[in-house]
């Protein structure tokens, strides 16, 4: 299959003879110390999403109500996104072909965007309806069961993390394949 | 060769550890699972740890935050365990030579003990100060080697790619 991406390759070629490019890549500890920081924060939002999703699916703090749950961790999803997209940025002004010019790396925005939209989403709807999720719980349970569609927006944001996560690995082997 | 050099040789010759060592999508399929799980580790256990501090969920008890996250960090743990094994041993005696893999691992002991001794000291009388919104400084000091024991873990984790 032709990889259309490789388009952009006079726009790498030109963004890594930059001074910023060529100056991130000759301070040797830039680039680790940066994908270091990229990873770190990736534990932080994963952790997140994970324990928010496992309320949503019911799989975990099933005594708190969603919505309390959603008002610690999401966050840290709003604070630790721009901070994976600026770690992100400096390691492709570093290293322009080895995402530009890779389907991965665009596989990997368009879950993104697509999680990010359904993120909104979440937080808009418990902003308007707090307890909308939660079915009535019956009397005497501690838990409080959450509804279907609760469930299938957590599959869905946690299946869409994980793809995120999986297509970042993969961008490093992309040309091995 | 000396002894554990002549052990790990016999790890890596083994068929299992071969074919991930030769197979072009094994090995960073494996590590995409690593990855994931070692996410999870450390982020869960940041959670525990930033309540230790009075960072964060301060609001919410020491031991509630403990029930719900602890499980999910070991499970974890484990995945990331048996993963990494197999990483290993697809390269196991260029790991046992090589510097960050040896720093990494030590710092995996150091969080295990530092876990260990909160566990057995200062987790005993977590009712006096279950509620607390800044727990007492040894669970303070608890929560911080924590954070930056597992810090440590990643940075040596990704150095290994680096050097090997």
């Amino acid at each position: 299959m032709p990889n259309p991406f490789v388009a952009l390759q006079p726009f790498s070629d030109w963004l890594s003879t930059t001074a910023l490019s060529v100056g991130i890549q000759s301070t040797t500890w830039i680039v680790p110390s940066v994908q270091i920081l990229h990873i770190l924060l990736i534990a932080a939002l994963i952790a997140s999403v994970a324990l928010l999703n496992a309320r949503l699916l019911g799989f975990a703090a099933r005594s708190q109500p969603v919505a309390d749950v959603a008002k610690r961790f999401l966050p840290w999803v709003w604070w630790v996104v721009p901070g994976l997209a600026l770690t992100g940025l400096i390691l492709i002004i570093a290293e322009p072909t080895r995402e530009l010019t890779n389907p991965i790396f665009f596989a990997k925005l368009f879950l993104l965007l697509l999680v990010l939209l359904l993120t909104g989403v979440v937080q808009y709807r418990l902003s308007r309806n707090p307890a909308g999720w939660e079915r009535l719980a019956p009397s005497g349970a501690a838990a409080i069961p959450t509804t279907f569609s609760a469930k299938l927006v957590g599959a869905s944001s946690l299946l869409l993390w994980v793809g995120i996560v999986v297509a970042g690995r993969w961008i490093a082997y992309f040309l091995d394949l | 060769m000396s002894f554990p050099t002549e052990l790990l040789q016999q790890l890596q010759d083994t068929a299992f550890a071969t074919a991930i060592g030769e197979s072009v999508w094994l090995f960073p399929t494996i590590e995409t699972i690593h990855v994931l799980a070692l996410a999870l580790v450390v982020g869960s256990i940041a959670v525990v740890d930033l309540r230790l501090l009075g960072w964060a969920s301060a609001r919410r008890a020491v031991s509630s935050i403990a029930r719900e996250v602890l499980p999910w960090t070991w499970a974890a743990f484990t995945v990331a365990l048996i993963s990494g094994g197999l990483l290993f041993s697809s390269k196991a005696v260029q790991y046992y030579n090589n510097i960050p893999f040896r720093i990494k691992i030590a710092l995996l002991l150091a969080a295990g003990l530092n876990m260990l001794w909160f566990q057995l000291r200062t987790y005993r009388d977590v009712a006096q100060w279950d509620a607390a919104a800044k727990p007492p400084a040894g669970a303070r000091w608890a929560g911080s080697f924590s954070l930056v024991f597992w810090v440590g873990v990643v940075a040596a984790g990704r150095w290994i790619g680096f050097v090997l």
